[in-house]
């Protein structure tokens, strides 16, 4: 039987309530008295040098408060960056300045060279359009591969090139990987392109910065997914403002998918130019100029080699991947090809010897950052689309080739870092043939090609590294922030309980599944607890939410506080029932002392707390805790997922007709919950896979910046899922037993469909060994038509 | 985007040659070309609006004559800003040579836009780059030649309906 409430319950999301009846508070709905409204002058090419820049007719426009350039900002730092890198001759990255406004050169397509703040939106943007700009445009550097030339034009003149670093993980030694190569029975090589996307949240980017003179104190409200680390990199590294004064409050938002992790240089422009005008400014991004400032994800050219032995056994895998960081580091942009995706390389196989080889390089394109998965798509997708082709290439099933090589023994150390506590790869496969019913493939397939449509099968698997992270590995790894979070629960007198906590909701519906967890804890029910996130004036330092880390990381910060919070009220309980604390026990929100029938109610003992009459002397009123969690490993979720397609021969069309996923994410809080969070991500992946491409031409513009050229999925892109989480080996090392569910769907799903079109095509007698994403039907067919 | 074509002007050289150094000309057959001026020598400064898939806008720019061989060849550079809607940017190598019915024109034309238009337009900028300059030439040889040749189509602005307009002014924000 399902529960209907506590931890395994779908309980539905209480959030809803407001999202669904346009109740929601967003950044934009958050308007200040006496308000101005910023516009950005955006350079509208690739690459060029600022000759002269003249704002004076501007300034002297109706409404104008302020016309900024770069010169206004010289005296603040830049965007910094959160990771460094080092590469694999032991030098750190090449770590070029990131200006808020332009400073002397413009480097991508919406750059900003200037800003004009105004007392309404309209005289902004007509002042925009008056300022005189002169810029000589330089040859923009678009290709990679070409970017790494000798003698190519340089993104930044000080750099010495434009490679940010040459990173290797794992085998050092280039011989001992060539002679596991040489010595090897079989070799499948494969070259892809893990295509640039955009993210595009359905709610834009916005910011609103407020400045009291009479206080000294700022406020940003802004669209983020971690409000601390926006206020800790504003203050500390780019405007050296103290945090005590400068709140930041990231409302309700309307989705992130990573792209609001990042400290963008709107956000500090608002909160610089609210002092410097004496007024609140307002930004809210229009859709086109989220295109060109947001950062993008993906955009990896790579190349990888599988060996084989005579047995089909995994003996050595090697990548070379050119990675795209555009113009400019964005805050966590160097991890993501790095730690985030070289150490995934090893996937769900005990191939004991690995080499990543990334370069990461600068373009004159908008800066690329994490995106739903950050570095594990673009490793699942080459390892899972080299696994397939190795499976045709020797003409074995592909399933069979990927038991025979699965990690079957946990703990498991992998040759690229990772330590993977816990997992059951044959058992979530055995889940998968069963949920996707694999067995009736074959007659499946007799029906399409009765339709004259080519059906195939794609089989995929993922591991994902999640949770992050332990802080002292991920500092020597080079991140320059802690990855703990946070929580606080504060109990009220009469027995409701406020729980802020340090990571945010933008879709997750922490709102209700983290009352969950305290609920089953206590014994009480769900809608006596609250959750409060998203603002630095109310909650604890946390470091917020990306790489699924919410519920395993924070959640359990929120559990080591709640756990303070029983110990403390079993004190009081012992007191009031005079009994001995080691007798209480806590059950269904009564403490009773154990084989009596004395008990006290919850809401009893929490009264006492802040009515301390008849209380414990060397016990202190009140009832708040609050915890910090710093993870011991990352949590290692896995997965199988199967896609069925068909193709149209005729047109080279692409329909998925049936998609399965089969996920491990150990203990799950809100089943209901997961399978969205799993829906979600397998939509992007799809999207992926099938429709959307960021596209530049070659000097550097930006083609697809509008959703007529670049393809969101549509519900009639996608089917209806199966989704079967039942395989679950709970994590080992955090107290809910969690691992994270929110990449799951994006990681998995991309190679399932690629893999999946391609079975089709081969199976319709079309020898295709490759097509990049987005598969798209003139693709399909051209590939189809030689 | 790279286009080259040719058409045969029932005109003798010398007067085909004329008419592409002449002033009024030009600005009669520039596509949207509300105002031009200047001289051959100088260059032009011109107005040209113009509509790129969504996006209308009114360019301001330049116009220059270089390159040029009597009656042989001459290139024609024109750069527009479109303010917000973003810029354009084209050069034709025109070639003038003896035909039977009168004298051969040849053009190569080379155009690039970048921002909004870019950003827009891009899938429909081959085709209005390649419009537009059979527009011009097509303009040109009605100039040029001597008939009872229609009024050349200036633009196509009476295409933009309201609905057009309203969408364009959501597209640029007003």
């Amino acid at each position: 039987m399902p529960k209907d409430s506590g931890i395994g319950a779908s309980s539905k999301r209480r959030e809803d309530v407001r999202f669904l009846t346009g109740a929601g508070n967003y950044t934009d709905d958050i308007n200040v008295h006496g308000q101005t409204y910023v516009h950005f002058l955006r350079s509208d090419i690739a690459h060029g040098r600022i000759k002269s820049l003249d704002t004076s007719t501007a300034e002297a426009m109706p409404g104008v408060v302020k016309v900024f350039t770069g010169k206004d900002f010289e005296g603040v730092g830049g965007m910094p960056c959160g990771w460094e890198v080092t590469d694999k001759h032991g030098a750190p990255m090449q770590e070029p300045p990131h200006p808020i406004l332009a400073q002397g050169k413009v480097r991508h397509v919406g750059d900003p060279i200037a800003a004009v703040v105004a007392d309404s939106l309209e005289q902004a943007r007509d002042a925009a359009e008056a300022i005189d700009v002169d810029i000589e445009e330089l040859p923009a550097v678009i290709d990679m591969k070409a970017a790494a030339q000798d003698g190519a034009t340089l993104v930044h003149d000080d750099l010495k090139n434009n490679v940010c670093y040459d990173w290797q993980l794992g085998e050092t030694d280039d011989a001992k990987v060539n002679e596991v190569f040489a010595n090897a029975a079989h070799v499948t090589t494969l070259d892809l392109v893990n295509n640039r996307l955009v993210a595009n949240p359905m709610e834009p980017r916005v910011a609103v910065g407020e400045y009291k003179r009479g206080t000294d104190e700022y406020t940003l409200f802004t669209t983020s997914q971690n409000p601390h680390v926006i206020r800790l990199l504003m203050c500390a590294f780019v405007l050296g403002l103290p945090e005590h004064k400068v709140r930041v409050v990231a409302p309700d938002v309307g989705g992130g998918f990573g792209t609001k992790i990042f400290h963008y240089a709107e956000e500090a422009f608002c909160t610089f130019a609210a002092k410097a005008c004496n007024r609140p400014v307002k930004w809210t991004s229009s859709r086109s100029e989220a295109f060109m400032s947001d950062a993008h994800g993906r955009d990896h050219v790579s190349k990888i080699e599988l060996a084989l032995d005579a047995d089909n056994n995994f003996i050595g895998l090697r990548t070379n991947t050119f990675a795209n960081l555009g113009a400019y580091l964005s805050t966590f942009s160097s991890s993501v090809p790095t730690w985030l995706h070289g150490t995934l390389m090893a996937g769900n196989y005990k191939t004991p010897v690995i080499q990543v080889n990334v370069k990461a390089m600068f373009t004159n394109t908008v800066p690329v950052d994490a995106y739903r998965g950050a570095g594990r798509p673009e490793a699942t997708y080459q390892l899972e689309r080299v696994v397939d082709k190795a499976a045709r290439e020797l003409g074995v099933d592909p399933i069979a080739l990927r038991r025979q090589n699965f990690i079957t023994q946990f703990p498991y150390d992998t040759p690229v870092a990772l330590t993977y506590d816990t997992g059951n790869y044959n058992g979530t496969m055995d889940k998968l043939e069963a949920a996707a019913d694999l067995a009736g493939f074959a007659a499946r397939r007799a029906q399409s090609e009765t339709k004259g449509k080519l059906r195939g099968l794609g089989i995929n698997c993922y591991i994902e590294a999640c949770g992050i992270a332990p802080s002292n590995i991920v500092g020597m790894l080079g991140a320059r922030a802690g990855l703990y979070d946070a929580a606080t629960v504060r109990v009220n007198a009469t027995g409701s309980i406020s729980v802020m906590v340090g990571a945010h909701s933008h879709g997750q519906g922490h709102e209700t599944a983290f009352p969950q967890v305290v609920a089953d804890m206590i014994g009480i029910d769900e809608s006596m607890i609250e959750i409060v996130h998203g603002d630095t004036s109310k909650i604890p330092f946390g470091m917020g939410t990306y790489g699924s880390r919410s519920l395993a990381v924070c959640g359990s910060a929120m559990v080591k506080a709640t756990e303070k919070v029983i110990d403390k009220a079993k004190k009081i309980a012992a007191h009031l029932l005079e009994a001995s604390e080691a007798d209480i026990e806590l059950k269904d929100g009564q403490f009773s002392v154990a084989g009596t029938d004395k008990s006290v109610a919850w809401g009893d003992v929490t009264l006492t707390a802040y009515v301390p009459h008849n209380y414990p002397l060397e016990v202190e009123p009140g009832l708040e805790e609050t915890a910090f969690y710093d993870p011991a490993n990352f949590t290692f979720p896995s997965g199988a997922y199967a896609c069925e397609v068909e193709v149209d021969p005729e047109t080279g069309k692409v329909s998925i007709e049936a998609f399965t996923a089969a996920d491990d994410f150990g203990n799950i809080v809100n089943p209901m919950i997961v399978d969205g969070q799993v829906h979600g991500g397998i939509g992007q992946g799809i999207g992926q896979a099938l429709l959307e491409n960021c596209a530049y031409d070659e000097n550097g513009q930006l083609l697809s910046a509008s959703f007529m050229d670049y393809a969101m999925p549509r519900a009639d892109d996608v089917p209806f899922y199966g989704v079967d989480h039942s395989s679950q080996t709970p994590c080992t090392h955090n107290p809910l037993g969690v691992k994270g569910c929110g990449e799951a769907g994006a990681i998995g799903s991309p190679p399932a469909v690629v893999n999946a079109v391609l079975d089709a095509l081969n199976s319709g007698g079309k020898a295709v060994d490759h097509i990049d994403m987005p598969v798209s039907p003139s693709r399909v067919w051209a590939a189809m038509n030689g | 985007m790279q286009l080259s074509d040719s058409r045969v002007i029932a005109a003798p050289r010398s007067k085909v040659w004329d008419s592409l150094l002449s002033a009024e000309v030009l600005k009669e057959c520039v596509p949207g070309c509300q105002e031009m001026t200047g001289s051959i020598e100088d260059g032009f400064e011109a107005t040209v609006v113009q509509k790129v898939g969504p996006v209308k806008a009114t360019f301001k720019g330049v116009v220059s004559l270089s390159d040029l061989v009597a009656l042989e060849s001459v290139k024609l550079s024109g750069e527009g800003k479109g303010g917000a809607a973003g810029f354009a940017k084209g050069a034709a190598d025109v070639t003038l040579s003896d035909a039977p019915e009168g004298t051969l024109l040849t053009y190569e034309v080379d155009a690039r836009v970048g921002g909004k238009l870019a950003q827009l337009g891009g899938r429909v900028i081959d085709g209005v780059a390649r419009k537009m300059a059979d527009q011009f030439f097509e303009n040109f040889q009605n100039a040029v030649e001597p008939q009872d040749a229609s009024q050349p189509e200036t633009s196509d602005e009476g295409e933009a309906g309201d609905e057009k307009k309203g969408w364009f002014k959501r597209v640029l924000g007003g």
